[in-house]
């Protein structure tokens, strides 16, 4: 399996034609408490860089994007009733959605663990 | 890659290093860098509504206003009853332009010394107070003089345990001190004006000190185990939650103070003798109504309405939100919005548009967290 970042501060998890997307810990951190996350219902067909789930703090709701293109197999059912997962396990078991990869070229463009770390201390 | 020229230049606070010291996340506000939080806002959030939390304000402007007959050139711009304010007496009030819309809300002081000039202490809000002070200068007469104390800090210590930790630290400054007074209090070599009030419907103080001295103040305040320091993040769920509107958000020159349900701060002397800017159509709304209220919204579910979220009754749109977050305390969203009067009813089942979905809200009576303000002589 293989972790990939976006310079949105999503994290996608590859294994084979399947993938788990979440928020990162510094995008948890820069967000503050999280209160409310919306997730997709299983069939939606997501774009690569568009809006696939919302992620609401005290002070404001955020966009999440998807890393790449595909169709959703399930999102996280333990958000809705636990947001503060996102902050207490963002790249854990505060996992936003798992999906069906369609277009698996376009992880070559995503950073990986090393690079993403170099991308934020450059913040 | 080439450094952009057009940064805007924020101003630090006169406790911006004991902020970061203390790990606050600063972000601009207001034109100043402030402490958005500091451990997180849900927790500092709950820290002020059962402990004490100290609140740097000190973005806010505090004005001056002296001279003989300034009571009635405060009148002239306010619809507060001032001249009968008497010294050490605060008060809410609001400064209007001509048509009566609200340019500011503020807290007004009577702080004339004894057999002194009359002198009126004003804290305006941040991000308007330049805008306050030239609306001030241009139409006071010019026999009164208009101070802008721009050398103070201000400090905010709320929350239902503040009182006992500012008694323990300033012995006798809580005694026969009630909601909406003030006082001067010499601390050690400190001088510092103290108020009872605040923006988070707590009992708390409002604690005028030099800039040179705020450290040494908030540092012995937080010393006190009841108190931590909060983070604007916090300021804002908790007025929220205490049904206090924000100006430039729930208030405008686009709002009236009746729409805005602050007919309150219309004293009544003043809807009976007129003579505060608007006046004329102001007492009409009051007479026959307004067309459009401020009301509390409480949603189902836990996604939040934000300001700018469209108000429906069914097809119609009637209103739109203008401040909107979690609540902490009640565990659910909640917002204010004005509405049409029609739809302004306690109790009235509305839908808030937000992300293209319909989010069902039903009309609750404000504050949304009772308030707990210290009135001498009640019962606690």
């Amino acid at each position: 399996m293989t972790r990939y970042f976006t310079e949105d501060h999503e994290w996608i998890e590859v294994d084979g034609q399947t993938a788990t997307v979440g928020i990162t810990d510094y995008a948890q951190s820069q967000l503050g408490d999280i209160v409310f996350v919306e997730v997709p219902a299983e069939g939606t067909s997501v774009a690569k860089g568009n809006e696939a789930a919302v992620v609401e703090s005290v002070k404001a709701a955020s966009d999440v994007y998807s890393p790449v293109t595909g169709v959703v197999i399930e999102g996280n059912p333990a958000l809705e009733d636990d947001p503060a997962l996102v902050n207490s396990a963002p790249e854990g078991d505060g996992w936003f959605f798992k999906l069906t990869i369609t277009q698996p070229n376009e992880l070559d463009a995503l950073m990986d663990a090393e690079k993403y770390k170099a991308f934020c201390d450059s913040l | 890659m080439s450094e952009s020229e057009e940064v805007t230049e924020l101003e630090k606070l006169p406790l911006d290093g004991w902020h970061r010291t203390r790990g606050a996340r600063m972000v601009p506000f207001a034109g100043y860098e402030m402490p958005i939080q500091y451990e997180g806002i849900l927790a500092e959030h709950e820290w002020t509504r059962n402990h004490a939390g100290l609140f740097d304000v000190s973005h806010m402007g505090q004005l001056i206003v002296e001279g003989d007959g300034a009571a009635d050139a405060l009148e002239a711009l306010l619809p507060g009853d001032i001249s009968a304010l008497k010294p050490g007496k605060v008060r809410y009030s609001l400064l209007l332009d001509e048509n009566g819309g609200i340019l500011d809300d503020l807290m007004v002081t009577n702080v004339t010394e004894e057999g002194g000039t009359p002198r009126y202490y004003l804290v305006v809000n941040g991000a308007t107070k330049w805008d306050d002070i030239a609306h001030l200068r241009e139409h006071l007469p010019d026999e009164i003089t208009l101070a802008h104390l721009d050398e103070r800090a201000l400090l905010a210590l709320q929350g239902p345990e503040a009182a006992g930790a500012l008694e323990r630290t300033m012995r006798g400054l809580t005694e026969d001190f009630g909601f909406m007074e003030a006082k001067t209090w010499q601390f050690g070599e400190l001088d510092l004006m103290v108020s009872r009030s605040g923006y988070t419907g707590e009992d708390g103080f409002e604690i005028s000190v030099a800039a040179d001295q705020a450290e040494q103040l908030a540092g012995r305040l937080c010393a006190e185990l009841e108190v931590k320091p909060i983070g604007l993040g916090a300021r804002d769920s908790l007025r929220l939650e205490a049904g206090l509107p924000l100006y430039g958000h729930d208030l405008s020159p686009e709002t009236d103070p009746v729409s805005a349900g602050l007919a309150f701060a219309i004293s009544k002397k003043r809807r009976e003798e007129g003579g505060f800017p608007g006046a004329e159509r102001i007492l009409k709304l009051l007479a026959d109504g307004a067309p459009t209220r401020r009301v509390g919204l409480a949603l189902e579910g836990r996604a939040a309405a934000r300001e700018g979220a469209k108000v429906f009754s069914g097809d119609s749109e009637v209103g739109t939100v203008t401040s909107g977050g979690f609540s902490p305390t009640l565990g659910h969203p909640i917002a204010m919005a004005y509405v049409d009067a029609a739809q302004a009813a306690k109790g009235t089942e509305l839908e808030l548009e937000v992300r293209g979905k319909r989010l069902p809200a039903r009309v609750v009576p404000m504050p949304f967290v009772p308030h707990r303000y210290f009135r001498k002589g009640a019962s606690k």
